[in-house]
């Protein structure tokens, strides 16, 4: 396959960046986006050129490094995948693809592609987590019965690998898939409710403070989210900041 | 306090509980124009109540401007904030691939709305309060049908009506399944409230445009 790639090139966090037209041939079907990035470096690289920056870790789509807005979609045209499980099959001989970092103000770009998503980490730093005593006398987490259903349910949000795409494919860059799939992991189980009140305020607060935007429930995080992370988890995070603030 | 009058959640919740409020006024501003079609009596009687009920005066009529303006507010500071959380906009963004063009034009939908009620206003608002309050004309509980008839006389006025209606509808197809899951309403009956949402959304704006219409071929 042959391909020109439209990249957003941006030196550094200060600088302003521009989208730069590149030309990538023989790319096989078979490879990895991030694979077709990799040759694109390579080629870069022995021209003298300064290489595209991207994020990627696992490359096996459970670490939420990758990120990229491809052709305006988050991780691209696939559905419930990250950019390092598309292939380049998903494309046609001859297409032109735009490659963006995911936008946000609260996702800066620190080099090209790369966005810093600490956000997310200060969100969950505010209270996704709970306080268990880890002195040795922690109590078997078997021994708390858990109803199935809920269990399934705080399973399905625990899922949430923290990529942003959420944020990336929402119109408003609201961030609220991914805190409300952290509020309601904890939510559903027994463990969690002790500190439940001050966990939703305090996340949600930190969420706002971050600068993402409103949920105006379009539902494309729902759709775009690699792990498929319900609207339904939103839902349950209002419900759970309305009665915290309430109390 | 504040810092929950600040937050997000707490702003959209009083969105949806304003778009509750408007929802009900919609569905019985349309079943009282309604009865204009079979019978001018019926609309009369009504129309007299409600221009005349001190409940609906006094106690009602101010909460729903309140309701509307809140709405509409509301609206924008949301818009306002939610532009300004992506300050660097994608060179391509394929919005259509993951959300309906409703749900991501409910801003532009709602300025249309926004531009009608000003000219609904004109129409009958204002005449109506001069007629009460500023004039404080003689009550006749038969001038309302009459009233309202001549108004759809003019075609381009039928036209801009039916055209706000259309956007009125757009809008409702989103906003209302969207107020119940703000509200935190997400659970087995979705798929019937939004299948609910839909009929609303078709029907309501639907007869209003008829209404109009009926009014205007009646005339020729």
């Amino acid at each position: 396959m042959n391909l020109t790639l439209k990249i957003w090139r941006q030196k550094n966090a200060d600088a302003k960046g521009a989208m730069e037209t590149y030309q990538v041939e023989n790319i096989s079907p078979d490879s990895s986006f991030l694979e077709m990035l990799d040759i694109l470096n390579d080629q870069l690289i022995n021209e003298g050129k300064e290489p595209v920056a991207f994020d990627h870790d696992c490359r096996e789509g459970i670490c939420g490094m990758c990120s990229l807005q491809i052709n305006g979609e988050p991780h691209g045209p696939g559905r419930g995948i990250t950019t390092c499980q598309l292939h380049m099959r998903k494309f046609s001989d001859g297409d032109t693809i735009f490659i963006e970092p995911f936008r946000a103000k609260a996702f800066p770009v620190i080099k090209d592609l790369v966005v810093d998503r600490t956000s997310f980490d200060r969100i969950q730093h505010a209270g996704g987590y709970i306080s268990v005593n880890t002195s040795g006398n922690t109590q078997d987490a078997n021994g708390i019965p858990v109803e199935k259903h809920k269990a399934d349910k705080a399973f399905d949000a625990a899922t949430c690998i923290g990529c942003g795409a959420c944020v990336a494919a929402c119109k408003n860059a609201s961030a609220m898939l991914f805190t409300s799939a952290k509020v309601s992991q904890f939510a559903l189980l027994p463990q969690g409710r002790i500190e439940a009140t001050e966990r939703v305020l305090n996340m949600v607060k930190q969420m706002d403070l971050e600068g993402f935007g409103n949920c105006t429930n379009t539902g494309a995080c729902e759709i775009e989210c690699p792990k498929g992370i319900s609207l339904e988890n939103i839902a349950r995070m209002n419900r759970e900041y309305l009665k915290a603030s309430l109390k | 306090m504040s810092g929950i009058i600040k937050s997000s959640i707490a702003r959209k919740v009083a969105m949806a509980l304003s778009a509750f409020f408007l929802l009900v006024f919609l569905l019985q501003h349309f079943l009282i124009n309604f009865t204009s079609v079979f019978s001018a009596d019926t609309f009369n009687e009504l129309s007299h109540f409600m221009g005349t009920d001190p409940f609906i005066q006094f106690l009602m009529q101010p909460i729903l401007i309140i309701g509307v303006v809140f709405h509409f507010v509301m609206g924008f500071i949301l818009e306002a904030r939610n532009n300004s959380a992506r300050n660097v906009k994608y060179v391509k963004y394929s919005g259509g691939a993951n959300a309906s063009w409703m749900s991501r034009n409910m801003i532009y939908s709602g300025i249309v709305i926004l531009a009608f009620l000003g000219l609904h206003f004109y129409d009958f608002w204002f005449p109506e309060i001069a007629h009460k309050y500023v004039h404080a004309l003689h009550e006749d509980p038969g001038r309302y049908y009459g009233e309202m008839v001549v108004k759809f006389h003019n075609p381009v006025r039928v036209g801009l009506y039916c055209l706000a209606f259309v956007f009125l509808a757009l809008h409702l197809m989103h906003g209302f399944s969207s107020a119940f899951q703000s509200v935190g309403f997400n659970n087995k009956y979705t798929p019937a409230v939004k299948k609910l949402g839909k009929a609303y959304a078709i029907l309501i704006p639907l007869g209003f445009i008829f209404i109009a219409l009926f009014h205007y071929f009646n005339s020729l």
